[in-house]
């Protein structure tokens, strides 16, 4: 224990009386955090704006056409898929989930949103915070996503018109918004929601499509009777519900076109930057134990151990990143404060604290080759001979 | 049968280089008693600093035996050996003596700190011990605001303020003008002698011998004479430096 005091007293003096430079160094790691959590937040804001929606569901299970590789686009399911879904034993319901993209034009700027079909009361539609629920059939009403409205100032009562290209005609439809849900993101869009009858109305088609009136989803949402048995029921949909597959939440999401592959990018990113702030950590520590190696050949001469030499380093180390990382969260928090809101940003509890975790370990990571060597110095530098 | 605070027996360090031996240290034994100054003199090469090496635990010799305050070096593992450093050796270098973020104050309770005894009396004597190496003004200053000698007397106090058994000084004038070396070297000699440590002392320069009891002069690894009689000893100190 004496030694653990020691080494901090001897830590924590050099720190005071050069603190000029181990501020420096400190802010070299503050701006290595601030890369950091700002690409663990971007990372978190893509993410959330890829999958928000799909996370959200109230539902455990994903149904898809078979062969669609689970991707949602590629699937597409016959009407009645939805009932014989219903139908399997232990799943408690289904909804339809019907996919698209539009554009509201009744705004000073026009805001791409997406346009998802969903039946009120199922899997697949929000709770609603604000206002009530559209009613079903081909009412012309929707229920927004907030963050359409917060950026565009629509409120509930209001109307909005969209636009979808139909064919080769652009075509302008208009709906009521009736209520608001919160954070439905779906492929980096906002949503609007409306019921399966109005999406195909309103939605862009193909020439090729203008003749059907009949919508087909492109995913039916399960909800589970009990959770715990997903393997099992997943089994009894693939039997029982001709021409699909089936998989759970986190692999639909994985399967959004560009969501892994994005990810992976940022993880890398993320990753490197790590690896950078090892590199200089390490860098600056080694340099700084080199220089000390006669100061530390006379403290292990008038007789303290290498625990008292190793701890200090370790502390120092310590010391010096926690500041450095605690510099980095604050200026990572004014940072996000003048951040405009179309910029990904979010801060994940989760992510942001591994990333400190992180960070903060890899101070004497990066400092492990400089503590091996000054346990190493041999107390004989101190005289000529070493 | 006389108490020594260092005897060396039959010590013996060979060093291999290029395929030969070196006897860096050879078949030396000599002994110091409590209160006693001794100046270990001789040319570069002649295996001083070796021998102070061994002396101060810091590095094992081939054969033969030190006994520090009655025990033996040779049967103690590392982390004895770092105690007895702590304990009942101190030390001041030729250079690089000090802790340079730590004041001159803190730089000698930093061995009270050590040894556990960094309690009011402990700096109460630190400060005290500087007062009387003439540096009460300068307990607060850091190493790089004090002169070279200003240093050593720190790096003195540094070594007897944990009442050592022994204590050992490695070329403390090297980097001091004559007039500062003449003022630490006496003051080292009469603080041994006041504290009934004993201190030994390697140096090229033999004008410092005059402050000391006895002089061990070596060559080639050998202990070749020992200057006992206080005349001989200031004839040797009036003479010039040993050549190199």
């Amino acid at each position: 224990m004496n030694n653990f005091f020691l080494a901090s007293y001897l830590a924590l003096k050099e720190v005071f009386r050069y603190r000029g430079r181990f501020l420096l160094f400190s802010l070299v790691i503050a701006l290595i955090t601030l890369l950091v959590l700002f690409i663990a937040a971007l990372g978190e804001g893509l993410a959330n704006g890829n999958r928000q929606y799909l996370a959200n569901l109230d539902a455990q299970l994903i149904v898809f056409l078979e062969k669609s590789d689970f991707v949602i686009p590629s699937s597409r399911l016959e009407t009645n898929t939805v009932r014989t879904v219903r139908r399997v034993d232990g799943v408690a319901s289904a909804g339809p989930i019907y996919t698209s993209n539009t554009e509201i034009v009744s705004l000073t700027e026009p805001l791409k949103v997406s346009l998802l079909g969903v039946e009120p009361g199922e899997p697949g539609m929000p709770e609603i915070i604000d206002g009530r629920n559209f009613r079903g059939g081909e009412a012309r009403e929707t229920v927004i996503d907030r963050n359409v409205a917060l950026r565009s100032g629509i409120k509930v009562g209001d109307e909005i018109e969209i636009r979808s290209t139909q064919g080769t005609e652009d075509n302008f439809f208009k709906l009521k918004v009736v209520g608001l849900v919160d954070g439905q993101s779906y492929i980096f869009q906002p949503t609007i929601f409306v019921p399966p009858s109005t999406w195909e109305k309103i939605r862009p088609q193909s020439e090729a499509e203008l003749n059907s009136d009949t919508p087909y989803p492109n995913i039916v949402a399960v909800k589970l009777a009990d959770p715990s048995q997903a393997d099992t029921v997943i089994e009894r949909l693939t039997t029982n519900v001709p021409n699909t597959e089936v998989a759970d939440i986190a692999t639909t999401i994985n399967n959004v076109p560009g969501y892994s592959a994005q990810q992976g990018t940022v993880q890398t990113q993320g990753f490197f930057t790590l690896l950078i702030g090892v590199l200089v950590i390490g860098g600056f520590f080694q340099i700084q134990i080199l220089q000390k190696v006669p100061q530390i050949g006379v403290l292990k001469a008038i007789g303290s151990s290498n625990g008292v030499v190793g701890w200090a380093a370790v502390i120092q180390i310590i010391v010096v990143t926690t500041m450095g990382v605690a510099i980095g969260c604050l200026l990572t928090y004014l940072f996000s404060l003048a951040l405009p809101p179309t910029i990904p940003f979010v801060f994940n509890g989760t992510r942001s604290l591994i990333a400190i975790g992180l960070l903060l370990f890899i101070g004497p990571l990066g400092g492990m080759v400089s503590i091996i060597y000054a346990v190493r110095i041999e107390p004989l530098k101190a005289l000529r001979l070493g | 049968m006389t108490n020594y605070a260092l005897e060396v027996k039959d010590l013996v360090k060979t060093f291999a280089l290029d395929g030969t031996t070196i006897n860096a240290v050879d078949n030396v034994s000599f002994q110091v008693c409590s209160g006693e100054f001794v100046a270990l003199v001789g040319p570069s090469g002649s295996g001083k600093t070796t021998m102070l090496s061994i002396l101060a635990a810091l590095l094992s010799p081939t054969s033969g035996q030190v006994l520090i305050d009655g025990q033996d070096l040779s049967k103690m593992n590392e982390k004895q050996r770092v105690r007895l450093r702590r304990e009942k050796i101190g030390f001041t270098f030729q250079s690089n003596n000090l802790i340079p973020f730590l004041t001159a104050g803190e730089n000698v309770e930093f061995m009270l700190r050590l040894n556990n005894k960094a309690d009011k009396a402990g700096r109460l004597r630190s400060a005290e011990l500087l007062s009387r190496l003439g540096l009460s003004n300068r307990l607060h200053s850091l190493p790089a605001q004090l002169s070279g000698g200003q240093q050593q007397r720190v790096a003195i106090a540094r070594a007897l303020i944990h009442n050592p058994a022994v204590v050992l000084a490695d070329e403390p004038t090297a980097s001091l003008d004559t007039e500062r070396a003449y003022q630490v070297v006496e003051t080292f000699a009469n603080l041994i002698h006041e504290n009934n440590r004993a201190g030994i002392m390697v140096t090229h320069d033999l004008r410092m011998t005059q402050y000391v009891d006895r002089v061990l002069q070596m060559q080639d690894g050998k202990l070749v004479r020992v200057y006992e009689d206080r005349d001989e000893i200031m004839e040797l100190a009036m003479g010039t430096v040993m050549q190199h």
